[in-house]
């Protein structure tokens, strides 16, 4: 099934948007939540995970994509698992050799990117059906989608919890921490919260467009 | 059009063998690429880390000799894959400028707040005694069980006596951590208010790896004093 | 001087409980937690395949530091557990087929729990022996239960009660988690 080169990069274009905020896997899949909610206990670290995340999901769907018309049915989940730990495994060996201190920081974390249900999820729906390229620009959006929510919850909980930005004091001596940010129940409370602004809003939208819908 | 449609439901075993071999291949190919890659800069890595924590707990030393103590009480250096035997204690001697022994520093963990404290404690054998310690990793609460880095009071708890016992088998007295206030002896810590979990663990860390090494290095001295 | 069994079931139950304090086996935990019924055979589930988990992954990483293969140990251990959830399956389907159609689609989502695989990791990680690992996983297995038990129950009494709609589903849930997880702090340094 051929295209035209215009029409595709605007399929592209939505591949790309789908991850980052129709089907943002943190706020409305609400999906890959145990790094998310474990790792965000500041800004640097959600933004690395995300990073290795992305990596893991575009090397992942490519991968699985390029070998979609190989792969027997039945064992198909079993072979997507393994190729994902594949690109796992790679990318735990280039965090410890880029930085020790991240590496420890993010801990267990980063082989758990393994069972990230975003990754299987989107290895079984999406690349398996699709050529590289749109695979993988899906993966990328995906990937993209998931780092912003990881950010949007690192620094929250880092600006509360510990009054800094990425490691940057921005409220002076005197700023008295709210320690429970970065304790696993802030983690919980802060994902919570943003689920509510967006649900605050998606509620505010969809009565604007009832009201519109009427008055028309 | 599309010859797929009329292909059987099943795959054939042998397909299927043969497309997963190739799958793991490929896999392992990846694996081991990444790995041999980058060995050498994870190793570097650590070697880096180790470096800084040995000298910060013995500020006089300028370069690192690594040991391990077997549970024969003798020292060897450790091997080039750096493994330890079970039984046996992995230590580094600091050596200073003129190369000779400025302190033995040690890595001990204890179960904190969160999860294990691991810290590097370093001992001058001249005084018998644990001069200062370092944490290699933990995850304890910020602001609370991470004061013990910057406490001053929690500091002012170093020296240490760690005296070796009559029998030359442990410590003379174990060390140990007291509630705030009420330390009395030169071996034992008081806890910040607060965050007595954690100074527990860096008691119980210090006090775990000491009575088995330090006992060993007494009769070694002469094969550590020179750095080799 | 080694952590007693004891304490580590304790701790990995209460104190470090697998949901509430590690994060870990969140996805089921926000999606499986609405009804008691499901909630109770998911978490029994769960504490089996993670208590196989736990025995293989012992036995898996004694084998890959004999021959030098620590690479192949994130590998290794997911297929595994993988394995492990088929077999599961298939004894279920055999012996209680009510009970393998009432969890549906949630027994094959085991294999992507992370605290399955998050006891084999954490167990390497911390050099416990076969004790400590039987221990360790059988008390994260109960925690993991006893957290699953608890929110069930609280969305059930939830489910008669006036929450506005726009805190309903997720957030709601989210907020909930964050309370009892606060509670469990209340456990620390319990077992010692």
């Amino acid at each position: 099934m051929s295209q035209p080169s215009g029409i595709m990069s605007a399929r592209n274009w939505d591949e790309l948007m789908e991850g980052i905020w129709r089907q943002n896997p943190v706020f409305v899949m609400v999906l890959g939540m145990c790094p998310a909610l474990a790792v965000t206990v500041s800004g640097i670290n959600g933004l690395s995970m995300g990073i290795a995340t992305t990596f893991v999901l575009v090397c992942s769907c490519g991968l699985v994509s390029l070998l979609r018309k190989l792969i027997p049915k039945e064992v198909r989940i079993a072979t997507y698992i393994v190729i994902i730990a594949t690109f796992v495994t790679v990318v735990d060996y280039v965090i410890q050799a880029v930085s020790l201190a991240l590496y420890d920081a993010l801990g267990a974390f980063i082989q758990l990117i393994v069972v990230n249900c975003v990754i299987l999820g989107r290895a079984e729906a999406h690349a398996s059906k699709n050529t590289p390229v749109v695979a993988m620009t899906n993966a990328f959006g995906m990937g993209i989608g998931f780092t912003i929510g990881l950010l949007a919850l690192g620094c929250v909980r880092e600006i509360l919890g510990a009054g800094t930005l990425f490691g940057v004091s921005l409220f002076g001596a005197n700023f008295q921490p709210w320690v429970v940010m970065v304790l696993p129940p802030g983690g919980f409370f802060v994902l919570g919260a943003w689920l509510l602004l967006f649900s605050a809003l998606a509620r505010r939208k969809q009565r604007k467009l009832t009201e519109a819908a009427q008055n028309a | 059009m599309n010859a797929e449609v009329m292909q059987p439901q099943t795959t054939p075993t042998v397909a299927m063998i043969r497309t997963l071999g190739l799958i793991a291949a490929i896999c392992g190919v990846i694996i081991v690429g990444a790995y041999q890659g980058t060995y050498n800069a994870v190793q570097e890595n650590k070697r880096i880390a180790v470096e800084r924590a040995v000298f910060k707990v013995i500020p006089a030393a300028r370069s690192i000799g690594e040991f391990i103590a077997l549970p024969d009480g003798s020292v060897e250096k450790t091997s080039a894959s750096g493994t330890v035997p079970a039984g046996a204690v992995k230590f580094y001697a600091g050596y200073d400028d003129a190369g000779g022994l400025a302190g033995i520093a040690a890595e001990g963990s204890a179960k904190g707040y969160a999860d294990s404290v691991r810290i590097l404690f370093a001992y001058d054998q001249a005084t018998s005694s644990i001069t200062a310690f370092g944490v290699v990793a933990m995850r304890e609460t910020p602001g609370i069980g991470d004061k013990i880095l910057v406490d001053k009071e929690f500091l002012a708890n170093f020296p240490l006596e760690a005296k070796l016992a009559a029998d030359l088998k442990g410590l003379a007295n174990a060390i140990v951590t007291v509630k705030q206030g009420t330390k009395t002896k030169p071996w034992e810590i008081d806890a910040i208010s607060g965050a007595t979990i954690t100074s527990r663990a860096v008691g119980k860390a210090i006090n775990d790896a000491a009575q088995i090494l330090l006992p060993r290095i007494g009769p070694n001295l002469d094969k550590l004093k020179e750095k080799s | 001087m080694p952590e007693s069994a004891a304490s580590i079931f304790i701790n990995a139950l209460l104190a470090n409980n697998f949901v509430l304090a590690m994060f870990l086996g969140l996805c089921p935990f926000l999606g499986v937690s609405n009804k008691l019924e499901t909630a109770f055979p998911m978490g029994v589930a769960t504490t089996f395949v993670m208590f196989v988990a736990s025995l293989c992954a012992f036995g898996l990483n004694l084998l890959l530091s004999a021959f030098h293969l620590e690479f192949l140990r994130l590998i290794s251990y997911i297929v595994i557990i993988a394995s492990a959830v088929q077999l599961v399956e298939m004894v279920l389907k055999k012996y209680s087929p009510t009970l393998f159609r009432a969890l549906g689609i949630y027994l094959p989502l085991i294999t992507t729990n992370c605290a399955v695989l998050g006891v084999a990791l954490f167990q390497t990680a911390r050099d416990y022996d076969f004790v400590q690992s039987v221990a360790f996983s059988l008390g994260g297995g109960a925690g993991f239960m006893l957290a699953l038990v608890l929110m069930a129950s609280v969305r059930e009494r939830l489910q008669l009660s006036d929450v506005p709609a726009v805190a309903q589903g997720t957030a709601l849930t989210l907020m909930l988690a964050g309370i009892l997880s606060l509670a469990f702090m209340g456990f620390a340094g319990l077992g010692g």
